[in-house]
């Protein structure tokens, strides 16, 4: 190509003369979200380090930046991270632009068998195309949404005493997304030991992806389907049902009624604030923060209790998190990599890393009869893992999430338009989406 | 090699570059002197730019390596035209480029006029109000969204103080109707201080003894305000506005730190709709054509008023 | 001074000096706020009503250049802490693990911001010397194009840079990102030194012609003293732009030559948001900033007016 050259000659000159910077001389750079798994992992990969020799180096970027920030670094095909645990939703596009690496003929050659692990963090992590064998990450935290609440307020007498007389039935932990508006109403404003306290805290980030994660688990549960299940790419009637519209307006009437002021760009970590300092009876959150709440000094052992997203008119779904550990293939330590997931592949490491607070996909660990009361939320934990769905994969997942971020922002959280507007328009994003994809 | 011919020129360089220095003519020095800075700009300026016209009439997407790369035409153009979040971030910007200038203008003016008064210390207080202009927006932005929080932010608590409504009872930042004031508030704390160094200049350069003529004419300070105080601080105010327009037009760092764009899309501005058009969704031929939209619109813009702004000097 | 019809009355200095004190208060409030909260403790940071006087701690700072995990109560008694930054992140439950990058980061701004301001000051002497005083064709349309760069929106011009570099392989490099920040600087340094070089006569530099120096001697032994201050002041002003530079950094650096600017707002707690943290990179990244404009005061107006405007 013509501008190559181009490119070539205009620049050449350019860095002749300016300083070369040498990669790093760290041996195994693994770069995943900041968030407390990630210290886990830390913590973890010590005894990699010991066994293979390999000096580990660490990139950790918060949520907010992290695909932003991570998918640049593929797309300008950086050498920064060797390992990438990369989100769910990224599987496709880094598949087919050639970010990561196949793993098939290295799993048969290691005799690492995807049966082992959780088939819906298989299909979620690790899959391109979905549904067929072809494997580009290793499941690495297996993560989904689910609420925290404060157990220690629901058990007081007096507030039991009152929420029966209110809604004619016990406070505890709710069965429906009704039932929990109602939960949240009931301690929005509340003064309790001298301070006001909120509802729930639940996701309204604008900028990544935090408002449709959270919005998800009432639209799943009223009965939103991303496409005609016979042909996915047919969204007119799924997306926009009168289901999903009832969802999208439970969700509003949730933020509206219950949650702290100001919540209106929150994700996880504003979340957990809200929480940790006593501000909210209930958080929705993803289920890496229950050992840190449960280790919490001022929120944590029986003060706080978990429950997996509740159920809907339609069922009972909850929004997939987590990620698989891939090799990028601009990598120049391709090797080592691969040596780090072999190692992190066995069943001693996988145990272990769930000790350390780490959510292993692996059938060994969760399966093993002592799992359900090894942590007080390991049981929420299965309960939350079984009633799965994710978001779209495809390569043109950063598009799709945008519009959705869009959408659900401006009808939620700045209040314009009606829910069916918002969920029309959101129809239309798509399809045109899907049509300059060729898909449609 | 010790011996290759490009050694033997490696080790003849120093003397030989000062005998040719000495002998070389203005003309070629001035040539020697000024080639690497057009050089460079062209390099990082103009050949992007040429390259970024080029991209527009492509649907190319950097995250797509595989696919073809087909000429659109004028396509991409005509999709950003027609597209009506583009003419509502376009708005969201007008907003805040009007209300941040005026601010900063009246503000700005006063601010001037009164330390003009020569006060003691006026030299302290023009060097404590200048510091937020110099500093890092993103820093700062990031900072201010701490400011903004109802109940533990000191802007709520502070406006709650004044006014006694309760800092909880309104998010800046969160709330529709008050977000795009949000970012108006900081970026007229920060740059009210350069409209006001420049007028500042402007009162400087007016001699007293056109204030003493008039004065034996007896004009009222009013009537000197208006016929002498303005006419010649005006060409200095309207650099400023200029600096300020361009500036703002290009508003980037300190907004997405303070908002992100939102809520919804209330404070989504141009360039942050254009990252995310070009670092988010990676729709490359399709933000390049927006990029030119709005090169085009910042440079004839600024050049009708700079036509202007002669025109207001040269009378 | 003697009497003037033009000098304020007493009452009005002390009004607008009021007023000027008035604001001044309130724009240096949210700088003191965050060299204050960067000494609060994370609970002080947040407190409701927030507080203005909290108990000292340099909490903040340790978490800001350390890395830490949490430890389960058994390990952090096997380890008593042996330094008071150790006591201090352990009562929280915590161990240090190694530094954090908060100094990698801030090191790379200082490299990256040196650097580019050298090469922008050092070719931009060359050009604004050879602009103010040799005859060159288009002279007026050259200047007006290097001021014209300037206005290009950052994240218009990054669409093609991305790609430049990353076929260059100049993509989250120090070197890449010092020569788009000489460039961006470019128009700047030559409007400034332009400026300055013009105030200085040319009397001087045709005596030293005269007394048998070359073009080049003259230039190198005349002028360049005489526009010292002009060249110090034009290189701060180049620095504090590659110093606060965010949205370049943002895209076109990651793990390798990132900034200051676009790593300080990342900097989370392992527990929720450590604003004390944010505090104390934000005071460490500021000082500096604030330090050079005092210094440069006299200058200022030169500065961010590309040289329109002299005081």
């Amino acid at each position: 190509m013509k501008t190559k050259y181009l490119v070539t000659a205009a620049a050449s000159a350019l860095i002749a003369g300016s300083v070369a910077t040498s990669a790093a001389a760290q041996d195994l750079t693994l770069c995943w979200a900041a968030w407390d798994p990630a210290n886990a992992l830390v913590e973890l990969s010590r005894d990699f380090e010991a066994e293979s020799g390999y000096t580990m180096a660490f990139e950790f970027v918060p949520w907010p930046n992290f695909a932003d920030r991570m998918l640049n670094e593929l797309n300008s095909g950086g050498q920064l991270c060797d390992l990438m645990i990369g989100d769910s939703q990224w599987i496709g596009g880094s598949a087919e632009a050639g970010h990561y690496i196949q793993l098939n003929d290295f799993f048969d050659a290691q005799g690492i068998t995807m049966d082992d692990f959780i088939p819906a963090t298989v299909t979620g992590y690790s899959e391109w195309p979905k549904g067929t064998p072809n494997y580009w990450a290793l499941p690495a935290f297996g993560d989904v949404v689910g609420w925290t609440y404060r157990r220690d307020w629901f058990e007081r007498p007096e507030l039991q005493e009152e929420f029966q007389a209110t809604y004619g039935r016990a406070l505890d932990v709710p069965n429906t997304l009704e039932e929990l508006r109602d939960i949240a109403e009931f301690f929005q404003g509340r003064e309790i030991d001298g301070t006001t306290v909120y509802g729930a805290a639940i996701y309204t980030e604008r900028g990544s992806e935090g408002i449709t994660m959270g919005v998800t688990n009432a639209l799943y549960n009223y009965g939103f389907e991303y496409g005609n299940p016979e042909s996915p790419y047919d969204l007119d009637g799924f997306v926009n049902s009168e289901g999903a519209v009832a969802g999208l307006e439970f969700y509003r009437s949730l933020y509206e009624c219950c949650t702290p002021p100001g919540s209106s760009n929150w994700y996880m970590s504003e979340n957990i604030d809200a929480y940790r300092s006593g501000q909210v009876a209930m958080q929705m959150n993803f289920a890496f923060i229950w050992p840190g709440v449960n280790a919490d000094p001022n929120v944590g052992g029986d003060r706080s209790g978990y429950f997996p997203n509740p159920a809907g008119p339609a069922g009972q779904f909850a929004q997939l998190g987590g990620q698989g550990i891939s090799v990028v293939s601009y990598s120049d330590n391709v090797d080592a990599a691969l040596e780090y997931i072999a190692w992190f592949a066995q069943p001693e490491v996988q145990s272990r890393w769930w000790e350390m607070g780490g959510y292993s996909a692996l059938r060994a660990v969760v399966e093993d009869p002592g799992f359900a009361s090894s942590q007080p939320y390991a049981q929420t934990f299965l309960d939350s893992k079984a009633i799965v769905k994710d978001f779209w994969a495809e390569p043109a997942y950063a598009d799709l999430l945008l519009a959705m971020q869009d959408r659900v922002h401006n009808y939620v959280i700045a209040g314009s338009g009606t829910a069916q507007e918002a969920l029309d328009g959101l129809v239309a994003d798509w399809e045109e989406i899907f049509e300059d994809e060729g898909l449609r | 090699m010790p011996d290759s011919p490009s050694d033997r020129l490696a080790t003849a360089t120093p003397s030989g570059v000062a005998r040719t220095i000495r002998g070389l003519s203005d003309r070629t020095i001035a040539w020697i002197f000024v080639a690497p800075t057009i050089f460079l700009l062209l390099a990082i300026n103009i050949f992007p730019l040429i390259w970024t016209i080029r991209l527009s009439f492509t649907n190319y997407r950097v995250n797509r390596p595989n696919a073809d790369v087909e000429w659109v035409g004028l396509q991409n153009y005509q999709r950003i035209l027609n597209d009506p979040d583009v003419w509502a971030t376009m708005q969201a910007t007008a907003h805040f480029l009007i209300w941040t200038i005026v601010l900063q203008v009246l503000i700005g003016f006063a601010l001037a006029w009164l330390i003009n008064r020569k006060f003691k210390g006026n030299d302290l207080w023009t060097t404590i109000i200048v510091l937020p202009m110099m500093l890092s927006p993103a820093v700062v932005g990031n900072f201010w969204t701490f400011l903004y929080q109802p109940q533990i932010g000191l802007f709520n608590t502070v406006v709650g103080y004044l006014t006694g409504a309760a800092p909880d009872s309104f998010s800046m930042i969160g709330d529709v109707a008050l977000a795009p004031w949000s970012i108006v508030i900081v970026d007229t704390w920060m740059w009210t201080p350069f409209v006001m160094l420049i007028c500042l200049a402007g009162l400087r350069s007016i001699p007293d003894s056109i204030y003493e003529a008039a004065e034996c004419d007896r004009a009222s300070a009013w009537r000197q305000f208006w016929t002498i105080t303005v006419p010649m601080v005006l060409p200095f105010l309207m650099l400023a506005v200029l600096f300020r327009g361009i500036e703002n037009f290009k508003m980037f760092d300190l907004v997405v730190q303070l908002t992100g764009g939102g809520p919804g899309n209330t404070t989504t501005l141009t360039a942050i709709d254009l990252k995310r058009e070009a670092f988010e969704r990676w729709r490359t031929g399709y933000a390049s054509a927006y990029a030119v939209i709005l090169f085009v619109t910042v440079f004839g813009l600024a050049s009708i008023y700079v036509k202007a702004l002669n025109k207001v000097k040269e009378r | 001074m003697s009497y003037s019809v033009t000098e304020p009355s007493k009452p009005q200095k002390w009004i607008a000096g009021l007023l000027v004190a008035a604001y001044g208060i309130i724009t240096i409030l949210p700088l003191l706020w965050i060299i204050s909260t960067s000494f609060k403790s994370q609970n002080d940071a947040i407190a409701y009503p927030p507080e203005v006087f909290s108990e000292f701690t340099l909490g903040g700072y340790v978490n800001l250049f350390t890395t830490q995990t949490r430890q389960s109560a058994e390990a952090l008694e096997a380890n008593p802490p042996e330094t008071w930054y150790d006591e201090i992140v352990h009562e929280r439950g915590m161990a240090i693990v190694g530094p954090s990058r908060f100094g990698e980061r801030f090191m790379n701004s200082v490299i990256i911001g040196f650097g580019s301001t050298f090469l922008s000051v050092f070719l931009g002497t060359l050009a604004a010397y050879a602009f103010s005083r040799f005859r060159i064709p288009l002279k007026d349309d050259l200047l007006f194009f290097i001021l014209s760069t300037r206005m290009m929106p950052p994240i218009a011009v990054a669409i093609p840079i991305f790609l430049m570099f990353r076929g260059l392989g100049l993509s989250d490099t120090h070197a890449g990102m010092i020569l788009l920040y000489t460039a961006v600087n470019l128009s700047l340094s030559v409007w400034l030194l332009k400026g300055f070089i013009d105030e200085i006569p040319r009397e001087y530099e045709e005596a030293a012609l005269i007394d048998g120096y070359t073009r080049f001697q003259a230039f190198y032994k005349v002028v360049l003293p005489q526009a010292a201050t002009g060249i110090a002041s034009t290189a701060i002003f180049c620095l504090i732009f590659a110093w606060n530079e965010y949205a370049f950094a943002v895209l076109l650096t990651s793990g390798n030559a990132q900034t200051a600017p676009p790593f300080i707002p990342t900097i989370i707690g392992v527990t929720g948001q450590d604003w004390p943290a944010v505090a104390a990179g934000a005071t460490i990244f500021l000082v500096p900033v604030m330090v050079f404009t005092i210094l440069l005061r006299k200058h200022l107006l030169r500065g961010i007016t590309f040289g329109a405007v002299r005081k």
